[in-house]
């Protein structure tokens, strides 16, 4: 449940334009779909009019429904967004069992977006021209919804990770700001010995940190060929990162408290939990969850491995597909374009979106926004160099969301109980393939 | 009122008979028909159409096939299922008898008559059965907190550590807590009612023969319950076998501690909504509901034998 809520409240995250004071950007050049016989097969769609239904909890594109039916006045927009996160998931995947009732649009996650490519459950849009839009996004995100020459859907935002730390207790106590994990943890040690109540950050186990982490140390874990998976976590980066987070645990250094909980919250607010390293999207949780702490946060970019280095990853965001079961294809595309791609972009960044394409995040009202919550700074520019730096060959399971939900069944023991992160992770992996099996994938030694 | 007046009344009797016994059949049927109907759809229905299910195996890749009964052979081999039954178990064996202990205890202190303010005890015992359970353990979250809940405070005014209740090790028992919490004032008003239909004749017969309290208690009310106790303990059972909102409320608070596969129920929840295993979680739920109902009905037999 509030699993969910979390979910949820990351959706949420890229709500809060007017909060943040962020300024609308310039929208993008008109576009055209490029496809001689798509454009014009669209173009007629449009004047002919239709419904489309879209299942999507994104808030801004409320907006961008209002404003591309009053653009297509024939064409109506139905946005059903009371569900978000695993429930949105369980609703998709049994319409799309059920053969009936399928959306027409839908957002799916950039982990689960393999999933559901493989059901064969989304069209391909490079059917569409969508292949043409390759250099518009940044690597991260079009490598998500991207499989060979096939394109699932069109990147609606992206989380480039930095870290968020707080700076008022860092002055406080006269610490540094880390830009390497070594530095990282003689933080989080100098700082839980001059105040024990003080954790340099949270970690009860959380799937999606964990694969951010492997993502940017360079580990590639899942190896994903059609059918064919591996799955892997004893490569050196893998230990890399094991390695020195088990230090953390073993010192007890982070505190054992989940993501999204009110003791979270109010750890971020008082200042026990110092650093936050997690997507880009969340100054509007920021500034939505802990409002007392306004001015205390900074951004920074997420520490390295190595100095020099720059290496970063993603940590959510979502896109929008097309269910290959849902009906008005022409139409639906030409929302997904116009709200991902075209006009739509700007409308959602001016509300607080963190974007995936790179015209927006290179723009320069996009990069001089002042946070007011994080003390005047413009965070966007430290957002935009980590999108820049995201390695883009990482890959996530077809049946991510399934190894999510085993995460603290198997990598959580390395947090309550003697046994290692490392051998949570390679539970974790023998879960995995055990699932990868019954499911009928041929498994990779 | 109309059907009291004559021509209404007389109707039938104006019909041929073949007529006549017709319509009585369709009459019971008539009564019947809503019944069985509901019956059907809402429970029979269900049931067959799991097991038709567990007849299959869907994957990712290669789609539903038969697969007999396949299913229930992995589910026997399944450590993550006997593992969750055996948790349950063991709450079922520690944390049942204490709430039916406090349970009885309490409605025979009712009884007694010696209590003042009895109308007053009765219903703050039987209180948090009325809090939604949902909300009941969501408080109990709240106040199992280490950090900002109700341990973490007693743990900053006097300076001690109490261990985590939510830590793999206590979190079973700290669940135990809640349900007994929940739970003791509605077996209490099960108890207590049986308690009150005892014939008074009986108690004065005891004190004619200078039977002492203790004596009443263990050679009148206790037989005179007997049918109480078993249904509590039956529901009692069944309740354990089905424990799931408590863990999985409890869970975004503990999700180390209670893993997706803590109770049966939750291991068929999380089979089916998060590993899309639907046909395998209706085999795990068929053979769960069949060791319930054994297990249930072995407890009547027994509790009901020595009744006789």
């Amino acid at each position: 449940m509030r699993r969910n809520t979390g979910r949820l409240l990351r959706g949420i995250a890229l709500l809060s334009a007017v909060a943040l004071g962020a300024t609308a950007c310039g929208g993008s050049d008109d576009d055209s779909t490029g496809e001689a016989v798509s454009a014009s097969d669209v173009q007629a769609a449009l004047e002919k009019g239709g419904t489309v239904t879209v299942w999507s909890w994104e808030p801004t594109l409320k907006s961008v429904a209002a404003d591309f039916q009053k653009k297509y006045p024939k064409v109506k927009i139905n946005l059903v967004s009371e569900r978000s996160g695993d429930k949105h998931y369980t609703a998709l995947s049994n319409a799309m069992s059920a053969e009936k009732g399928v959306p027409d649009v839908a957002q799916i996650e950039y982990f689960a977006v393999n999933q559901y490519a493989l059901g064969k459950g989304l069209t391909d849009l490079a059917s569409f021209g969508a292949d043409k839009l390759a250099d518009k996004y940044t690597p991260g995100p079009w490598n998500a919804v991207t499989q060979d020459k096939a394109v699932y859907g069109l990147p609606m935002d992206s989380g480039p990770m930095a870290m968020f730390y707080n700076k008022r207790i860092f002055d406080k106590y006269d610490i540094a700001v880390p830009a390497t994990w070594d530095e990282y943890v003689d933080a989080a040690r100098k700082l839980h010995k001059a105040d024990p109540k003080v954790y340099i950050a949270n970690d009860a186990g959380d799937a999606g940190f964990t694969t951010s982490m492997l993502w940017q140390a360079g580990s590639r874990p899942y190896k994903v060929d059609g059918t064919n998976v591996k799955i892997d976590f004893s490569d050196a980066k893998a230990k890399q990162y094991t390695d020195t987070w088990q230090k953390l645990i073993d010192e007890k250094l982070v505190a054992p408290v989940n993501g999204w909980t009110d003791e979270w919250y109010k750890g971020l607010g008082d200042g026990t939990i110092a650093t936050l390293t997690t997507g880009a999207w969340m100054p509007a949780n920021f500034v939505s969850g802990v409002p007392n702490a306004a001015g205390d946060w900074r951004a920074a970019p997420m520490p390295v491995w190595a100095k020099g280095d720059k290496s970063s990853a993603e940590n959510g965001g979502s896109s929008l597909t097309l269910p290959a079961l849902g009906k008005n294809k022409e139409l639906a595309y030409a929302f997904v374009e116009y709200a991902n791609s075209g006009e739509g972009v700007g409308t959602r960044v001016g509300e607080g979106a963190f974007p995936a394409t790179k015209a927006e995040l290179q723009s320069a009202d996009f990069q001089s926004t002042k946070f007011e919550y994080l003390g005047g700074q413009e965070a966007n520019k430290i957002f935009a160099e980590s999108a820049a730096n995201v390695a883009s060959d990482w890959s996530y399971l077809p049946f991510q969301q399934y190894a999510n939900s085993i995460f603290n069944d198997t990598v959580g023991k390395a947090y309550v109980s003697g046994t290692t992160l490392a051998d949570g992770l390679k539970t974790w992996q023998d879960a995995s393939v055990k699932y990868a099996e019954e499911q009928g994938f041929t498994v990779e030694k | 009122m109309t059907t009291l007046q004559p021509p209404a009344a007389t109707g039938p009797r104006q019909a041929p008979p073949a007529a006549r016994r017709d319509r009585r059949s369709w009459t019971g049927w008539g009564f019947i028909g809503p019944f069985v109907a509901v019956f059907a759809l809402v429970f029979l229905a269900p049931i067959v159409y799991s097991i038709y299910l567990s007849l299959f195996r869907d994957q990712l890749i290669g789609g539903t096939t038969f697969v007999g009964l396949d299913n229930y052979q992995q589910a026997f081999q399944d450590e993550r299922f006997w593992a969750a039954l055996g948790r349950v178990t063991l709450f079922l064996c520690v944390q049942v008898p204490i709430m039916l202990g406090i349970a009885l205890l309490a409605a025979l202190a009712l009884d007694s008559g010696r209590l003042y303010g009895k109308s007053f005890f009765r219903i703050t015992i039987f209180l948090p059965y009325a809090v939604p359970a949902v909300v009941a353990t969501l408080m109990w979250g709240f106040m199992y907190g280490t950090k900002y809940g109700l341990v973490g405070d007693i743990n900053g005014a006097f300076g001690v550590t109490l261990p985590d209740p939510l830590s793999p090790d206590l979190v079973l028992a700290s669940i135990g807590n809640i349900v007994t919490w929940e739970f003791v004032g509605y077996n209490m008003l099960i108890f207590y009612s049986a308690l009150r239909v005892i014939p008074n004749s009986l108690y004065e017969a005891a004190e004619i023969d200078g039977a002492g309290q203790l004596r009443v208690i263990t050679a009148i009310k206790l037989p005179a319950i007997r049918g109480a106790l078993v249904i509590a303990t039956i529901f009692s059972i069944i309740g354990s076998f089905q424990l799931f909102n408590e863990p999985n409320i409890l869970r975004p608070l503990a999700r180390n501690a209670l893993t997706t596969d803590y109770t049966p129920n939750f291991y068929t929840y999380s089979l089916s909504f998060n590993g899309q295993q639907h046909n395998y979680s209706a085999t795990v739920a068929i053979i769960m509901g069949l060791i319930t109902m054994v297990i249930a009905y072995v407890v009547q037999l027994r509790g009901m034998r020595k009744g006789a």
